[in-house]
C-alpha cells in the first residue's frame, strides 16, 4: 500500500485530484453514511495533532446540520494554533501537501491527503464550497475563507479571503458541506468522539447532532501530550518510491551526502560501504539515480549492518492518560475492575519503531453475557471499521481467553465477558490493511506485542478475579464467626432457658485470627467504607493495616492506621468515603505489617513495592512459561 | 405423639447443640444422607428406607452454620405453635421466615426440605410440628364411605360415590384417625389415576361401578395425605391398589414412590408405601403393542429415564426391560393418548386387558 501512495505522489499534481473524484473510496469515503464520519474524522485528527504539536489542552467543537434531506453542513472547531492565511489554500486545496508527508514522525492524520480530500468530496457531492476561519496567537484578526478545489490543476479555488473579527486566543474552524447519511451507533461521529476522548483524556469534546442534541465530554486531566519527535527515515523502512522521490527532493549534493544527511542511522562508514554495495559512484548528483541505481541502493541497505531506528521518538499515552481515558469515558458503567495499563517496550517492524500499549476495564454494569468490547486505536485515533481484518481484533480471537476467567468458545474467537479491552499501537508508518487505515496489518511483530500486551491484561483480569472471591470467603468466614455461631449459641440458649455460653473456645476453634473486612454503608448522596479489624485470638495484637480500594472507587490519599494492643474479641474499626459504587463493588484490598501472616486473615503482608503502583509500568518480555 | 413429648424431645436436640457450645466444642447435627445412594430395601416391610449413610451439618462451615440457626429457629416456632395450640402451612411458615434475620429461608424448597430434616432428626412427623402443607386436590370416587372431623368439631359422614358431585371427594391434608375414619366399603379395588383428565373419563364412562373399583386422582406425585389413604385402604380393609399413569419416566416415578416409598420421604415409608401396589401402565411396551400416539422423549426425559436404571427401586428385570425399551424407541405416551380408539376404548378395551393380565406381585 505504501507503493500505491507513491504512485500517487508520481503523477503530475494537476491528476491527483482527478485521482482521487474517480477512486474516493480508497481514502473512505465509501458510502453516504462513512462519508460524513470521514470529513468529523479528518479534520479532528488534524486538530489534535495541531494542539498536541503546540502543547495546548485541546477544546474541540464539531457539529453535524442537516441541510436538506441528505445533505449536511460538519463543523469543527479547535482551539489550536491556527494556520498561517498564506498556508490556507496549500494546506486544505492541495491533495498530498501538508508537512507530514516525508516527515518520519508518529502523528494521527494522513499524509496530506485527509483535509482535502473531505472539501473535495464535499464540493463533488453538494457543488458548494467549504468555509475555513483561522486565526494564529500572534494576530489580532482571523482570517476567513470560502474555497473550493480546482481539481484539474490540484490547487485551491479561493473565492474569498478577508480578515474578520473572532474572539477566540487562536483556533481553525472548518465548515464542509457535505451529502450524506447520518447514523448512530457502532460506527457513528457520535463513538468516534467517545473513543477519541479515551485517547485524549486531556480535551474537551463538544458535539451537537443533527437533532440539535449536544454532548460534551469534558477533560479529565490538564497535562498536554507528548508530540512525536520528528527522525529521519530508517533505511530499512523504505520501498523503492520512497527512495526515488528523497533523491529528487534532496539538498544533498553527492550519493554520500544524500545518505549521510537523510537517513537516520547512516554514518560516513556505512555511508561508504553502500555505495561500495551498490557500485553507485560516491560522488555522483543524487537528483539522477535511476530506478535501477535505486534498486541497488535498496539492496545494499540490506547487505550492511545498521542500528536499530532510535526509538524516544514515539510518543505513547502512557498509564495515566489511558486510566483517566478510560474512566472518563466508560465510568458510567461503573466497571469494578480497571487493569494496570500495560505498556510494552519499543518494538521494531520493517525498520521502523513501534509499540503497543493496552488497558481493561472489567465488571459493573458491563453486560456479562456479550461479547468482549473492542476499542481499537492507532497512532491516538480510535478505529471504527473493518475490525475483522485488525491485527488487535484478530490476536484477542486467537488467545485463548479462558485460563483468565472470561468465556469463551473453544478457546479461540470473540471472548464473552463483562470487559472492555483497549488497545493502542503507536509508531512511525504502521502497516494498515488499506490506504483509509481502518484496520492495522496483522504483520507477526506487530501481533506478537499485541498479543504479549493481552496476556498481561488477561493476568491482571485473572488476579482481580482471585482475589474477589478470596475477599467473599474471607468475609463469609467472618460472618460464620461474627454472626451464625453466635447466633447459634443465643437461639439455643433462649430456648432451653439457660444462660448464653461462651463462645469464644469455639470461635478460637474455627478462626483462631484477627480479621479485616470491610462492610459498605450507603446514605443518602454518599457511601463509604467501614473497616472492620476483629480480634479472635486470645492474645492482644497489633499491626498496621494498610487499605488500597479499588481504583474506581476511591480518589483520596493513601490509607493506613495503627493498631496497637486489640484485645481479644475487640474490634477497631475505620473509615473512609468512596464514590461510584454499585452493587458489584469489587472490595479494597488490605495490607499489614507486623504482624505474623499466619493470624491475619482478609489482608496481605505489605509487598515491597507497594506505593510505588502510579508510576508507568513498562511491562518487561516476560521469560519462557510466563502462561503458568 | 402427644404435644408434651414433642416439645420435650426437640429440646432435647436444642440441648445437643447447645452442649456442644458450652463445651468448647463445634456444633453439628448428623442424620441419615437423603438422596438415591442412600436407600435400601427393608426387608420386612418390604419398602425402601434410608441406610446408614450419615451427613453433618457443622458449624465450621457457613453452610452448615445457617442450617444451624434456621433449624432452631423452626424448633422454637413449632414450640410456639404448640403453646398456642396453632398450626400453619408449610407456605405461612417460608413467609414466617421473612422476619428471621440469619434464618430467613431463600426459598419454600429450603424451608420444606428442612422440615422433613427435622422429622428424619426427630423421628417426629410433621404432622407433629403443627405443619401441614397445602390442600392439593387430590379426590376419590367410589363405594366407601368415610366420617371426616369438620372444624366444628363433629364428625361428618360422606359416601364418596353418592354424597359427593362428579370430582369426587377431596382427599384433606391429613387422613389420619382422629381427622379421618374409613366407616364402610363396598369395592374389589382401588384404581390411582395419575391425570385429571383421565380421572374425568372414568368417572363419566362408570368405570367404578362396572368394575367395582375406588378410583383415586393422584393428581400428578401424590401427597403425603393421598398415599396415606391409599395405604389405610390397603392395610386396613385390605384392598389392592392398581397405579395407572402416564407412560414417561416421570410417571414411573409416581408409581415408585406408592410402591417402594420416595426418597424424600424414606424415613416414613413403612407409614407411606403400599409394597403390594401394582403398576398397569402406560408402559413402553404398552406404547408398542396398543401403537398410542407419542411424543418424542427430551432431554430431561432421558437423563431421567438413565438416572432411573441406577436407581435401586427399578433394580428390577421388569423395569430395566420398559426402561431400556422407552430410551430404545425415544417415545413416550399419555394416559389419553388411549382415545385415539375412542372414548370408550380406555374402559372397554385397555383396562379390561391390563386389569386381567395383573400377577398380583410388585414390579
Amino acid at each position: 500500500m505504501v507503493s500505491k501512495k507513491t504512485a500517487i505522489s508520481d503523477f503530475r499534481e494537476a491528476s491527483i485530484s482527478e485521482f482521487f473524484e474517480k477512486n474516493r473510496h480508497i481514502l473512505g469515503f465509501d458510502s453516504p453514511q462513512k462519508s460524513l464520519y470521514m470529513i468529523v474524522k479528518e479534520a479532528m485528527d488534524n486538530s489534535l495533532d495541531a494542539c498536541e504539536e503546540y502543547q495546548i489542552l485541546p477544546d474541540i467543537q464539531v457539529s453535524v446540520e442537516r441541510h436538506t434531506d441528505d445533505e449536511f453542513i460538519i463543523t469543527v472547531e479547535d482551539n489550536g494554533p491556527g494556520i498561517d492565511r498564506k498556508q490556507v489554500p496549500a494546506v486544505f486545496g492541495k491533495l498530498l501537501y501538508g508537512s507530514r508527508f516525508h516527515s518520519f514522525k508518529q502523528s494521527r492524520g494522513q499524509q496530506g491527503i485527509g483535509i482535502t480530500a473531505a472539501i473535495l468530496y464535499g464540493q463533488i457531492t453538494t457543488a458548494r464550497p467549504s468555509y475555513v476561519r483561522t486565526k494564529r496567537l500572534d494576530d489580532d484578526v482571523a482570517y476567513e475563507f470560502e474555497l473550493g478545489i480546482n481539481v484539474k490543476e490540484n490547487r485551491a479555488d479561493i473565492h474569498y479571503e478577508r480578515p474578520v473579527i473572532w474572539n477566540v486566543k487562536s483556533g481553525t474552524l472548518v465548515k464542509i458541506p457535505a451529502k450524506g447519511k447520518y447514523q448512530t451507533g457502532k460506527q457513528s461521529i457520535m463513538e468516534y468522539i467517545m473513543e477519541s476522548a479515551v485517547a485524549n483524556p486531556n480535551a474537551n469534546f463538544k458535539f451537537t447532532d443533527p437533532e440539535g442534541k449536544t454532548i460534551e465530554i469534558r477533560r479529565a486531566i490538564e497535562v498536554p501530550s507528548k508530540p512525536g519527535i520528528a527522525i529521519k527515515p530508517h533505511p530499512l523502512g523504505l520501498e523503492l518510491g520512497d527512495i526515488s522521490s528523497m533523491s529528487r527532493l534532496t539538498q544533498a549534493e553527492s550519493l554520500l551526502d544524500f545518505l549521510r544527511n537523510d537517513f537516520n542511522r547512516i554514518s560516513d562508514r556505512i555511508a561508504l560501504e553502500i555505495a561500495e554495495k551498490s557500485g553507485i559512484p560516491a560522488d555522483l548528483d543524487p537528483r539522477t539515480l535511476t530506478l535501477q541505481q535505486i534498486k541497488e541502493l535498496k539492496r545494499a541497505f540490506g547487505e550492511v549492518k545498521l542500528m536499530p531506528p532510535p526509538t524516544d521518538c514515539l510518543s505513547p499515552l502512557g498509564h495515566d492518560f489511558i486510566i483517566k481515558g478510560l474512566k472518563n469515558v466508560y465510568g458510567d458503567s461503573r466497571p469494578s475492575h480497571y487493569s494496570k495499563p500495560v505498556v510494552r517496550p519499543i518494538a521494531v517492524h520493517n525498520g521502523q519503531p513501534f509499540a503497543v500499549e493496552a488497558g481493561l476495564v472489567y465488571g459493573g454494569d458491563l453486560k456479562s453475557d456479550d461479547p468482549v468490547r473492542v476499542v481499537r486505536f492507532a497512532n491516538k485515533v480510535p478505529l471504527l471499521y473493518q475490525a475483522g481484518a485488525c491485527a488487535i481484533t484478530r490476536a484477542i480471537q486467537e488467545m485463548d481467553w479462558r485460563p483468565y476467567g472470561l468465556d469463551q468458545k473453544s478457546g479461540q474467537g470473540m471472548p464473552y465477558g463483562p470487559a472492555i479491552i483497549f488497545v493502542h499501537v503507536y509508531g512511525i508508518r504502521i502497516p494498515f490493511t488499506s490506504e483509509s487505515k481502518e484496520a492495522i496489518a496483522s504483520v507477526d511483530a506487530i501481533s506478537a506485542e499485541i498479543t504479549m500486551a493481552l496476556k498481561s491484561l488477561g493476568r491482571s483480569v485473572k488476579s482481580f478475579l482471585g482475589k474477589r472471591e478470596k475477599r467473599k470467603k474471607v468475609y463469609e468466614k467472618f460472618r460464620l464467626v461474627n454472626q451464625l455461631i453466635p447466633e447459634i449459641g443465643k437461639k439455643s440458649a433462649a430456648i432451653l432457658g439457660k444462660e448464653m455460653p461462651d463462645l469464644h473456645p469455639v470461635i478460637s476453634k474455627i478462626a483462631n485470627v484477627v480479621f479485616i473486612t470491610e462492610e459498605i454503608q450507603r446514605n443518602e448522596g454518599s457511601t463509604k467504607s467501614v473497616v472492620h479489624a476483629v480480634n479472635f485470638t486470645r492474645a492482644p495484637v497489633s499491626l498496621k493495616l494498610y487499605a488500597e480500594p479499588p481504583l474506581g472507587n476511591y480518589d483520596g490519599p493513601e490509607l493506613s492506621w495503627e493498631i496497637s494492643d486489640l484485645q481479644p474479641s475487640m474490634e477497631a474499626t475505620f473509615q473512609f468515603s468512596l464514590v461510584n459504587v454499585n452493587a458489584e463493588y469489587p472490595g479494597t484490598t488490605f495490607y499489614f505489617t507486623g504482624i505474623d501472616p499466619v493470624r491475619v486473615q482478609g489482608a496481605e503482608p505489605l509487598p515491597a513495592d507497594y506505593g510505588i503502583g502510579g508510576l508507568t509500568v513498562i511491562e518487561e518480555d516476560e521469560g519462557a512459561g510466563e502462561d503458568e | 405423639m402427644m404435644q408434651r413429648d414433642v416439645g420435650k424431645s426437640l429440646e432435647g436436640l436444642v440441648g445437643r447443640i447447645y452442649d456442644f457450645i458450652s463445651h468448647g466444642e463445634v456444633p453439628e447435627i448428623s442424620m441419615p444422607s437423603r438422596n438415591k445412594d442412600n436407600i435400601v430395601l427393608d426387608q420386612l416391610l418390604s419398602v425402601w428406607k434410608y441406610g446408614d449413610s450419615l451427613v453433618t451439618r457443622s458449624g465450621k462451615t457457613v453452610e452448615g452454620a445457617e442450617y444451624l440457626v434456621k433449624l432452631l429457629y423452626i424448633i422454637d416456632f413449632i414450640r410456639e405453635m404448640i403453646r398456642e395450640n396453632k398450626s400453619s402451612t408449610l407456605r405461612e411458615m417460608y413467609y414466617i421466615s421473612e422476619g428471621w434475620n440469619l434464618a430467613k429461608f431463600h426459598t419454600q424448597d429450603e424451608s420444606n426440605l428442612l422440615a422433613e430434616d427435622l422429622e428424619v432428626i426427630s423421628e417426629l412427623l410433621r404432622e407433629d410440628f403443627k405443619l401441614r402443607p397445602e390442600e392439593n386436590g387430590a379426590s376419590i370416587m367410589g363405594n366407601i364411605t368415610v366420617e371426616e372431623k369438620t372444624r366444628k368439631g363433629e364428625f361428618k359422614r360422606i359416601n364418596c360415590k353418592d354424597d359427593v358431585g362428579d370430582s369426587g371427594y377431596s382427599i384433606p391434608y391429613t387422613v389420619e384417625e382422629e381427622k379421618l375414619r374409613i366407616v364402610d366399603l363396598d369395592a374389589d379395588f382401588v384404581l390411582a389415576i395419575e391425570t385429571g383428565g383421565m380421572f374425568d373419563r372414568l368417572v363419566e364412562n362408570g368405570f367404578d361401578e362396572s368394575n367395582r373399583c375406588l378410583l383415586v386422582h393422584l393428581k400428578g406425585q401424590p401427597a403425603r395425605s393421598t398415599r396415606r389413604l391409599l395405604k389405610r385402604i390397603n392395610e386396613e380393609k385390605g384392598l389392592p391398589v392398581v397405579v395407572f399413569t402416564d407412560g414417561d419416566p416421570w410417571s414411573f416415578r409416581i408409581y415408585a414412590s406408592i410402591a417402594y416409598g420416595a426418597i424424600k420421604t424414606a424415613h416414613i415409608s413403612h407409614y407411606l408405601a403400599v409394597p403390594t401396589a401394582e403398576f398397569i401402565g402406560i408402559t413402553a411396551s404398552d406404547i408398542l403393542n396398543y401403537d398410542l400416539p407419542t411424543d418424542r422423549l427430551n432431554d430431561k426425559d432421558i437423563a431421567a429415564l438413565n438416572a432411573e436404571l441406577k436407581d435401586p427401586r427399578f433394580n428390577s428385570e421388569i423395569w430395566r426391560d420398559e426402561i431400556e425399551t422407552m430410551l430404545r424407541i425415544g417415545k413416550k405416551a399419555e394416559q389419553q393418548a388411549l382415545a385415539k380408539y375412542g372414548l370408550n376404548y380406555v374402559t372397554s378395551t385397555y383396562l379390561p386387558e391390563k386389569l386381567s393380565n395383573l400377577t398380583g406381585y410388585r414390579w
